[in-house]
């Protein structure tokens, strides 16, 4: 049975300089309770990998805007104006990744294998400097796996042995972020009695899940 | 009827019924609204559902249901919601039957930019390079100019999209499908002759006879 914590003693739990995969998807499933009380700690210098980086309001980009992040790794940028001109004027650091191709080196990273090989982004700027692969006869361009020090998640709900159930299109990152990191904390809606949530519902088992944040007061 | 009006009817036309279909944001999207009502078509959106559905009424949305721009949707009977994986594994493998995107350039090998402008606008490609490399049909919905500059170009001047050439460019001038021998003037927009979209379009056109104005916009 996991016990349930509070958004800042999991947020005191994440150093400076960490690596963060965070769910979600125009802050639609990110773990936002967690993603402000980093905020609140005063969070410096993290990389953060994230699907894209929301509004100045919203999910990831609070933690764009407070300055929390060193560097992103993400597909998509173009609705926080912040993340832009911090990137033009140099403040952070931001590579772009085409989003199947993000979404495969994080599912690489946590299930072991080596990299990704795919069509997407050859002879575009994206496959700058990275290798291509020929096999029988034809080209691919190699994609190296992503892990992250900590995994920061959003779930419908979760049981008290962690176990996850996602809620429609706030599925997106989270389930196979949950793969992909040393520690990993879900931020559920609601938290539940064992055996609630059905088995076959259950999309990330409790097994991969480190910590759980308490409901909202 | 508006240029924009125009360009969603006439790629409405070309959506097959029974297929699962992939449709951009902005222009793209205002395809979904002249489907008939019985066509039977599955929208993806690539945030994670099958089975994209309209607007919801007023205080009936879910904060978990939203399209890939973030706004509230609802899903269609017969809907399933899917992770990121499973999403870009529909576009990659080639289950995706067609997508619709908008364009800042097309050029004469078919080729297309719609993702960046180097040194002004870096929104990031999304999910348009997986798109584009993956669709097993590519349609581009775009104006044929931008303030009076023509948008099909000889070479892309913007970084491009993807290497694949796409299947049909359709714009309010024009229906053009890219090939072998250069892209190829299939219909006319309302009222428009040959001239008018040659003057319009950087890029050079084959036209072997005066093709037909566009069907289906009704």
């Amino acid at each position: 049975m996991k016990k349930a914590m509070q958004p800042d003693e999991a947020a005191a739990l994440i150093p400076d300089g960490a690596v963060l995969l965070i769910g979600g998807f125009m802050g639609v499933g990110s773990p936002h309770r967690l993603i402000d009380a980093l905020v609140e700690r005063g969070a410096k210098d993290l990389t953060i990998v994230n699907n894209d980086t929301a509004t100045p309001e919203k999910g990831v980009g609070k933690l764009v805007v407070a300055g929390a992040a060193r560097k992103v790794v993400t597909s998509h940028i173009g609705l926080n104006p912040v993340t832009q001109k911090k990137m033009f004027d140099g403040a952070l650091e931001v590579e772009l990744v085409p989003q199947g191709t993000l979404v495969e080196r994080i599912r690489a990273g946590g299930v072991g294998l080596g990299g990704v090989l795919t069509k997407t982004g050859l002879g575009t700027l994206a496959a700058d400097g990275k290798p291509t692969v020929d096999i029988d006869g034809e080209t691919w361009l190699l994609e190296k796996p992503i892990r992250g020090d900590f995994a920061l998640l959003a779930a419908h709900q979760a049981d008290y042995v962690g176990n996850l159930e996602y809620s429609l299109t706030a599925h997106n990152f989270n389930p196979v972020m949950a793969m992909a990191a040393g520690v990993v904390i879900a931020e559920p809606e609601n938290i539940v009695p064992v055996g609630v949530i059905s088995p076959d519902c259950v999309k990330t088992p409790g097994v991969l899940v480190d910590h759980l944040l308490a409901r909202a007061a | 009827m508006d240029a924009k009006e125009i360009i969603a009817r006439r790629v409405a036309a070309e959506i097959e019924p029974g297929t699962l279909v992939n449709l951009g944001i902005g222009l793209p999207s205002m395809v979904a609204n002249y489907l008939p009502e019985n066509a039977h078509v599955f929208f993806q959106a690539e945030n994670g559902v099958v089975g994209l559905g309209a607007r919801p009424p007023e205080g009936m949305e879910d904060p978990n249901l939203t399209d890939a721009g973030g706004g509230f949707v609802t899903a269609v009977p017969g809907a399933a919601s899917i992770d990121s994986a499973m999403s870009f594994g529909l576009i990659r493998g080639g289950h995706l039957d067609m997508t619709v995107l908008g364009g800042l350039q097309v050029d004469a090998k078919g080729r297309l930019a719609n993702w960046i402008i180097p040194g002004k606008m870096a929104p990031g490609m999304g999910g348009a390079m997986d798109l584009v490399t993956g669709a097993r049909r590519v349609i581009v919905a775009m104006l044929h100019t931008q303030k009076g500059s023509p948008k099909i170009v000889p070479d892309c001047t913007l970084p491009v999209t993807a290497l694949r050439r796409v299947d049909l460019v359709v714009t309010e001038l024009a229906v053009i499908e890219p090939t072998d021998a250069g892209l190829v003037l299939r219909e006319r927009g309302p009222g428009v002759t040959v001239e008018d979209i040659k003057n319009a379009t950087a890029a050079p056109l084959i036209a072997e006879h005066v093709p037909p104005e566009m069907r289906h916009l009704i």
